[in-house]
Parts: C-alpha cells; structure tokens; sequence
C-alpha cells in the first residue's frame, strides 16, 4: 500500500524503519510517520470498536479531527492514530470502547 | 430563536414515525442515529442545545465536528424550517478533548 | 502570561500569510498550529492553483507552502506547533493547550485562521472502515504516502472530489466512479475533463445507498434520484470498492471565534467587515474560518487582516494601508470572478461571458462532445503546430497567456475570459501552455505533421513516463479508446513543472478527439 513511486511528489524522507507491535504482534513502520500510516501500510484497518455498537472504525479525517481513529498507545487511551507519530518500540493496541481489552497483550 | 417559539409544534409535528435512515449513525463518537435525533424532536427538543444536551450528539472526542452540519439538517428538515434558522450551539472551551490532568496543570504562558 | 502584538491560530496559508505580513510591518507575532507539521492543507495540494501570476498561478500547492514557511523564516514568526487554541475571549485572551498544560496568552489582535472541517453525509455503513473524507485519502496518499485503498468511489463533484480524484490516479488507486446528488459536475469543467478521459465514469443525480461490507468496506451501491432527491428503486448500481471518499463540501471552523463572541452572519458564517475584522473588536477571520474559498484567497485574506490589524496597532499608517489595502482587494476580486465565484454559487448558467453555450456533456459527463469543441475560441484548426484550448467556463485564470513567448493566446485583463487562439500568430510548439495550464486543457495539435497523421501533444502526469516508440491506444475526450497511437516523444523539462509533454501520433482525422494515451492495445 506504499506509494514508491510518484509522478508529482519526491521519495519522501522517511525517518529508520523501527520496530513496534499492536496489539503484541510485531510490526514495522518508519520513526515519525503517523502510527496510522504505518498500519495502513500493513494492510490493518481496524484502529478501534466503538464502545456502544461494538463496531470497528478507522481513519476518517486523517487530520487529528474526527477522533474516529484512536487507539490505546503505550496504555493511553483515546490516542489519534492519524496525527501521532511512530517512535520505537511503540506498544499500540486496538481500543474496544475507551480501552484496551485485557485478553490483547501490550 | 427560542426553545418558547416551537411550542405549539408538539401539536403539529405529531408523534414520531419510523422512517427510512433511521438507524444511519449520524454522531459516530457517542453513536446517536438519525431516528435518535427525529424521535428527540418529536419529543419536544426543537434546539440544537437542547438535542446536544439530551443525547450528547456533539459532546464526544470531536466536539461535534463530523456530527453537527448533520444533527442541524435532520432537526431542521423535521421541523420543517432551514437549517439555517437554528440557532448554533454554543461554543464553549475547550475546543479539543483536554485530558483532567492537563487542565490541572495551568499555567500562565510561556 | 505572554502577550504578543499578534497572535494567529492555524498556520495553513491564510494564518502564515497573515503572520508573516503582520511581521513584515514589525508586529511581533506568534502563530499557534495544533499539527506536528506548518502548512495546513498546503502541503497535501500537489496540483497546479489557478489564478495569475500575482496569485502564484501555476505552482503547486506543496510549493507554495514551501515559500510561504521561508517567507515566515526570513521575517522571524515564530510558529508554535503541536499546539491547539482551545479558547478564545473577547478582550483577545488566548488559551493553548500544548505539550502537557494549557496556558494563557494575550495579544493586541487576534487572527483565527482555523480552516475548514469536511461535511459528511450518512448512509447505511458509513462508519465502516474504508470510508473517509476525501481530503483524509489526500493527506494518506500525498503526504503520509500510503494509497488509501485500491479501488476508490468518490461522493461528490466539486472540485475537492475532482482534484483528489485525479491524485487518486495518480498514487495508482482506480477511480471506479463519482457520484453526486446534483444534477450538473460542481467542481471545474477541466478538471472533470482530466477524469474523463481517462476514463472514470460520472454519475449524476446519483447518491450512496450503502458501503457493503463487515470489517471494511468491500463494496458500494448507489441510486439514481428523481426529482424529490428520492432513490429511484431499480436504479441501484453496485461497485466493488475498498474506498468510499466523500467530498460533500468544506465548513468553516469558527468555533473559537463564536466562543469569543463574535456575531454570525445569516448562513452561519462569521460576521466580517472590511480587512476580516469581526463584530468583536481586534478580532479577525481569515481563510476557509472566515467562509469557504479556495487557498489562493485565503492568502490575501489573511495578508489583508494582517494590515488591518497593523494599522490598529500603530505599525502602518492610513495611507499605507489604504494602498495596500486597494492592492490585496483587486488581487481577491479577480479571483471572485466568473460563474464558479461565491456570489455565483447555486446559478445554473447556461453559457459564458462571450455567450458560447456551455457544454451539458460536460456538465453531466465530465467532458466535452467533439461537435462542440468548435464552439470555443481557443479550440480552432489553424495550419501547422498550434494550441487547443478546451477551457470552456469562466474560471480566473491566465498562465497560458503569460507563459506563451509568441503572443498566440489572448485571455485579457478580466482573468476569467476565455482564452481566444491568435491564428496569426505564430507557435513554435514550444508547450509551456500545455504544461501551464491548471487544468490540463491545453493540447497542442499539428495536423500538417506527416502525411496522412496528426502530432497531439498532452499534458501527462503518470507513471511510467511513456518513451518514444511505445506503441497504444489513443482515448477520447471520454476515455474512450479512439485510434492505435504510437508516442513520438514525451519532454520533461523543470519549466515543465514535472507535467510531461506527451506528443503521440495518430491518423491524421483523430487530431481533434485522441485526447489521452494508454499503453499497449485498446
């Protein structure tokens, strides 16, 4: 899902690839890029499920707005994906209403 | 406009009729659905305050930024007015979501 | 607490331009940006911007933000990211929260260039993951650089819908379709043409019934409406699709300057007065948080609240400000001019300023038929290499006037104008018009090339870069294919701007229709 290539725009500077997990799984993404941009680059869609309905949302506004993206970051809750970036070693895991549930790992 | 200038519309809008659409989310924080929203005015919530204050369409993370050009149009198509007649809701600090322990933390700035 | 002469929330173009010019007048100034990152939206916006010269017409937008941020450098603004307004009070106090506080400021004038949030609309499955604003796929695809699905459906014509939908192509997603509710394309003629022909489909008077799926959107199906914007049942057509993009209109974010008091116009904008001064004293609005226009605008918006504010404060003086004041309005008025301007919004016009018919195809296709490309003064057969210009509608924009060194094109002072070909004139086919113009919607075509064919020459902004032999297909104004083509060449030139100038060959009748290339057989 990477964009290598682009008529328009220069390779872009990506930070080091460093390792982090969601939900305890190892995942790989590059040191600064939003924590969405790095799942979404692994094929994950599912940030959250929502508290009432259970169901599962992702990035909408992609700008910090919309809220539809959080997920629990090194155990903070309510953390939007889209905006923050990735630092190494990141413990990030799939928020099911306001918190991580206890089954997932860290 | 006032809450005062619709109470005669309790009579005229009738009691609350499923319809169509009903159960589209329109406030994806807090997960209120458009019947929520008609049935709120159907009971009498003729303001964008009062439907804010009574299901907390607007109060989640966002703030009401994704929710509210919404809410107003299905409060106004039911009531059958523009919806720019409605009055907006007020706008109040904090803008953004502010964790407890940061508001704690005020200080004079920097 | 901190006081400053100026503080300004949002660091997109009308805030940095604000900023910048108030510092210019030796304000001291501090601007305020919730994101990681300055720019706004600047840096996500990789097309072309219409307008003139003194618009910076004919630069991308990320170009422009790279101008304007060393422009806030060389005048010393100091930008404070990562930092969110989350108050404002009517006697100019500020509150921000960064990092792990919330602190006061106070500030002689007050500039809120907040921009705009995206609109949504709602229907069944709306909140599936897969479906997201359409400027929430451009910030994925151009500056997160990460496609954000691989077959995409955009809700809305506009020219949000149009441009995202044509950066879609080019990040590599396929465009399975654009739908809107309304019955004619919202956005600029050309830039449904750029669409068109490439082959997306448009569906008017259509809208979303539902995004299919259970963890993520998989498919979609929409509906034609009838005339009481109803569903029209057994007009249901269904896509499959990872990606639905809504593009359903931009509202201004005027919370703060409501919070602080400021008085509301009828249509909910904010109250504002000359230099976008607000109801409350040293309060201004600048950009898409003062009302909705494009970036270009924004820029002299927020220089224009800039003088305003200096002259307040005692920094600029009546006669200095009036002739900057002059200067900035005429920059703004020849941008809110023609039938897309503001005051224009919501008018179906029927033809143009110079009384040529508009084109319903294009309006309810995305292109134009090729019967009526004669009706335009820029699309007229002439011996030897020339330019057609399919620029139908009057939109404010003149590069390809000022870029051809010939004085073949004739726009004129009222920017909006169509541009006239000067068949006296004579054209090298030197192809800055083609590569200038925003639109894409200058060709250069010799009919007298070889015996028997045609040069055209395209503007294309596609990977690979076709080379010279590569045989294909020729599409027409519709994408569809018209005649084998085979590529004479494709320049690249940095007064190109990194479009490419593809000149293909094809018999000598498809001269006027072959408006795209596609490798390989139809």
């Amino acid at each position: 899902m990477r964009i290598t290539e682009h008529p328009i725009l220069d390779a872009p500077a990506y930070g080091p690839l460093v390792p982090f997990t969601l939900d305890g799984q190892a995942m790989e993404g590059y040191e600064g890029e939003p924590i969405a941009a790095a799942l979404k680059a692994a094929g994950h869609t599912i940030h959250r499920y929502t508290k009432k309905r259970h169901c599962p949302r992702c990035v909408f506004c992609a700008i910090g707005r919309c809220t539809d993206c959080v997920m629990v970051v090194n155990g903070e809750p309510n953390v939007r994906a889209c905006v923050t970036p990735l630092a190494r070693g990141m413990r990030v895991q799939t928020q099911h209403g306001v918190s991580a549930r206890k089954e997932d790992t860290e | 406009m006032s809450a005062t200038d619709w109470n005669d519309r309790i009579c005229t809008l009738g009691p609350f009729e499923p319809a169509p659409g009903d159960g589209f989310i329109v406030c994806r924080c807090v997960e209120i659905t458009q019947g929520d929203v008609r049935r709120a005015v159907h009971d009498g919530m003729f303001t964008l305050h009062e439907v804010r204050r009574l299901l907390r369409c607007g109060m989640g993370l966002c703030q009401g930024q994704i929710c509210g050009r919404l809410v107003r149009g299905i409060v106004a198509k039911e009531l059958g007015v523009s919806p720019t007649a409605l009055e907006e809701v007020t706008a109040r600090a904090p803008m953004r979501p502010v964790e407890m322990r940061v508001f704690g933390s005020e200080e004079a700035g920097a | 607490m901190s006081h400053y002469d100026m503080i300004v929330v949002g660091a997109g173009p009308a805030g940095l331009s604000a900023a910048v010019q108030a510092a210019s007048h030796g304000l001291r100034v501090a601007v305020f940006d919730e994101n990681a990152r300055p720019g706004g939206q600047l840096f996500k916006q990789i097309h072309k911007f219409f307008g003139s010269k003194e618009h910076m017409a004919k630069t991308r937008g990320f170009n422009i933000g790279t101008a304007l941020l060393q422009e806030a450098r060389d005048t010393g603004v100091t930008v404070v990211l990562d930092a969110v307004a989350v108050g404002l009070y009517p006697n100019r106090e500020v509150v921000v929260r960064a990092g792990g506080a919330v602190r006061h400021y106070k500030a002689d004038a007050v500039v809120v260039a907040a921009g705009a949030s995206e609109n949504t609309v709602a229907f069944e499955g709306w909140t599936l993951p897969g479906v997201m604003g359409a400027g929430a796929a451009q910030t994925m695809m151009n500056i997160n650089r990460v496609r954000p699905g691989k077959r995409v459906l955009m809700l809305g014509s506009g020219n949000v819908g149009l441009v995202v939908g044509f950066q879609l192509l080019q990040a590599g997603c396929e465009l399975v379709a654009v739908a809107d509710a309304a019955p004619r394309i919202g956005g600029y003629g050309v830039h449904a043409a750029k669409l068109a022909r490439c082959g997306v489909p448009f569906y008017l008077s259509h809208t979303i019934l539902r995004a299919e799926g259970t963890g993520r959107v998989t498919g979609v199906v929409i509906s034609e409406l009838d005339a009481q914007w109803r569903p029209k049942s057994g007009s249901e057509k269904h896509f499959d699709a990872d990606t639905i993009c809504l593009a359903v209109g931009l509202s201004p974010m005027n919370q703060l300057l409501r919070m602080a008091g400021c008085a509301v116009r009828e249509n909910g904008d904010v109250l504002c007065y000359p230099f976008g001064e607000t109801s409350v004293s040293g309060i201004y609005a600048a950009g898409d948080a003062a009302g909705i226009e494009e970036a270009s605008s924004a820029m002299i918006g927020g220089r224009l609240a800039a003088i305003g504010a200096a002259h307040r404060l005692g920094y600029l003086d009546a006669q200095t400000l009036a002739a900057e004041q002059a200067r900035l309005e005429g920059m703004l008025q020849s941008l809110r001019q023609g039938m897309f301007a503001p005051q224009n919004r919501g008018k179906a016009a029927q033809s143009t300023d110079e009384g040529c018919p508009l084109s319903s195809s294009l309006l309810g296709q995305g292109y134009l038929r090729d019967d009526e490309i004669a009706n335009y003064p820029g699309c007229k057969q002439a011996k030897g290499v020339h330019p057609v210009i399919e620029c139908t509608q009057n939109i404010p924009c003149n590069p390809c006037q000022d870029v051809c060194p010939k004085g073949c094109i004739r726009v004129g002072a009222n920017i909006v104008a169509l541009p006239v070909v000067d068949k006296t004139a004579t054209c090298t086919g030197c192809g800055l018009c083609v590569a200038a113009c925003p639109g894409q919607a200058v060709f250069l075509v010799d009919e007298d090339a070889e015996p028997g064919f045609a040069l055209v020459t395209l503007p294309y902004e596609f990977l690979p870069i076709p080379k010279a032999g590569d045989k294909g297909t020729a599409l027409g104004r519709g994408g569809q294919p018209v005649c084998p083509a085979e590529v004479v060449r494709c320049k690249s030139a940095s007064a190109y701007d990194r479009t490419s100038l593809l000149t293909i060959r094809v018999p000598k009748e498809m001269g006027m229709r072959a408006r795209f290339w596609k490798g390989g057989a139809a």
